[in-house]
């Protein structure tokens, strides 16, 4: 890799820029609707990963958007995370990455080759995807955001939703969480070389190996740990009508993230996902730091999976022996006062 | 009192701001009043003050913004510095629960049924004898990992199973790998120890401390 420019700011960047859930869902739920598509399989009134839209009975489409401000120096860098964090949200339904337009806002006087780069560390992540790169657009602006819109195709008889998880399920994480601390902590110069560059090689990994292996098993509900944390994802998956115990223990987590969270090095976005989370979840046993990583916004982290208890650990296995550090992080339970109940 | 103005600066930079001002004090009591323009990294502050046991409070301005005042107590040395070491610590794993005749940390890693390179029968007797003899060590390895064609050993060849056995017994964690056993179809003729894969493969030996391999 040769000498890349770096990007010349990094004030927040990939999804901690996200605005709070809270906030999204008052302006959403009073968009007009028009009148119902019965083709539309997936769409706003849930809030999962991707739109889907059925062409045939064996064909839908799964269409995504993501951008964000860049959370590394390096643009080549910047545009595989980027590509990665879109790509995701396809997988996460269960769908095939087919085509993926560019989403492009750069300051008009400064250097395009930076430009460049960030659109090759983008279109490379789209070959690895097995998708194509077919347009894109860009406009000019004050900072620097990229991001990819995508389309990709599932069977509906095998699309997996996010809210759709079962009572006895166990829930499985295939990537560590942490790289919003880590990446924060590098902006002011606090996080060591081996701690970002694991969070790189975390963000750069697409989830196509994790949804290729899930793809052999039973799962009954999946979303992608994004920019709400794993809380918030999780409660989304529960739907209000189910709740979770999680065993902190088994949670998969960069050393380093915590130690960045025991210095305070969290985001805005961080505690918008804590308060979020206030009153649905029961943190009585999770120290500070750890807390912390739970609530901390993920840029591309792994997949979350709701699986039938006989089917976890063989699931779980199967994941490891692709290299991912998977962990069957807890059991979804009937509902009960707390969304998310914690233990050691 | 110290007055930090992180007015229009996002999180994390309003506490990294204030963790300077903190240090300025070096060891002093003292008042830090820190500037910000929204809620959110007011209740970050607060987090932080009230972590590290401070008494603090803040107030809305008429201009919008807020102001968070801490009361930082005597003897507060605030490291505001690299804390990778921490790091390093919580990465190793101390098993206080290892046996007496283990050498904690040895990872013993098996990559075939033969040992060395030239001729096949006297790497067979080779392996034999390796791991013969790793058992009349006074101290054995903490882990053995088998792959490839190591997994032989785990299934079909008894004089070492017996070896590694008595090892087992003495507190060894013996380990095959599952695809490796798949796929040479002795997933069902494992005799000792336990199935595993290649990210526990890998995960094992970056933890350890000395890695043998025959």
């Amino acid at each position: 890799m040769e000498n890349r420019k770096p990007i010349l700011f990094c004030s927040g960047g990939g999804c901690t820029a996200k605005l709070g859930a809270g906030v999204l869902e008052r302006i959403l739920s009073r968009l007009p609707r028009g009148e119902a598509d019965p083709a539309l399989l997936v769409g706003f009134d849930s809030r999962d990963d991707a739109a889907v839209y059925r062409i045939t009975d064996d064909c839908a489409v799964v269409q995504t958007l993501d951008f964000f401000p860049p959370m590394v120096e390096d643009p080549y860098l910047f545009g595989q995370i980027a590509a990665a964090n879109a790509l995701s949200d396809i997988y996460a339904m269960g769908g095939t990455v087919k085509t993926a337009l560019n989403i492009v806002c750069y300051p008009e006087n400064m250097d395009l080759n930076i430009l460049g780069t960030i659109l090759q560390g983008g279109a490379e992540k789209v070959i690895e995807a097995g998708g194509t790169l077919v347009g894109g657009h860009s406009i000019a602006d004050s900072g620097v955001k990229y991001g990819l819109s995508v389309m990709g195709t599932v069977n509906p008889a095998k699309m997996l939703q996010n809210n759709t998880v079962r009572e006895g399920d166990r829930l499985i994480l295939t990537k560590r969480l942490g790289v919003g601390l880590i990446c924060t902590a590098s902006r002011v110069g606090e996080a060591s070389k081996e701690a970002m560059d694991a969070a790189a090689a975390s963000m750069t990994m697409l989830n196509k190996s994790a949804a290729e292996t899930a793809a052999e098993y039973p799962v009954h509900a999946c979303t992608d740990v994004t920019g709400f944390g794993l809380l918030v994802h999780l409660d989304e998956m529960l739907d209000g009508r189910f709740s979770a115990e999680l065993t902190l223990s088994s949670v998969p987590v960069f050393p380093e993230a915590l130690s960045y969270a025991k210095e305070f090095l969290y985001t805005a976005a961080g505690q918008r996902n804590r308060n979020y989370m206030k009153g649905r979840a029961d943190l009585s046993a999770v120290p500070f730091e750890m807390q912390e990583v739970l609530f901390d916004p993920q840029t591309s982290g792994g997949l979350l999976l709701s699986v039938p208890e006989e089917a976890a650990e063989e699931m779980k296995q199967a994941l490891r022996a692709k290299g991912l550090p998977a962990g069957i992080i807890g059991t979804v339970t009937m509902r009960q006062d707390c969304a998310v109940l914690i233990r050691e | 009192m110290i007055t930090v103005n992180a007015l229009g600066q996002a999180c994390p930079i309003p506490v990294v701001k204030t963790r300077q001002a903190i240090a300025a004090l070096n060891g002093a009591a003292g008042e830090v009043e820190t500037l910000v323009d929204n809620e959110i990294a007011v209740q970050n502050l607060t987090k932080m003050a009230e972590q590290k046991g401070y008494v603090n409070t803040f107030e809305k301005m008429p201009d919008g913004n807020f102001r968070v005042i801490m009361s930082i107590p005597t003897g507060e040395a605030v490291q505001a510095g690299q804390p990778e070491d921490t790091a390093e610590e919580e990465e190793v794993v101390c098993d206080c629960s290892v046996p007496e005749a283990v050498k904690a940390g040895t990872v013993a890693v098996i990559s075939s049924d033969t040992m060395g390179e030239g001729s096949k029968e006297l790497g067979a007797a080779l392996i034999k004898a390796f791991v013969f003899a790793l058992s009349q060590q006074e101290k054995i390895p903490e882990k053995i990992l088998f792959y490839n064609g190591g997994v032989r050993l785990t299934t079909e060849n008894e004089a070492v199973i017996g070896d590694l056995k008595s090892m087992k017994e003495r507190g060894t964690k013996i380990f095959s790998c599952g695809t490796c056993l798949n796929f040479y179809g002795l997933t069902e003729q494992l005799k000792v120890g336990e199935v595993t894969n290649m990210y526990d493969i890998v995960d094992m030996q970056m933890k350890a401390g000395r890695i043998l391999r025959p």
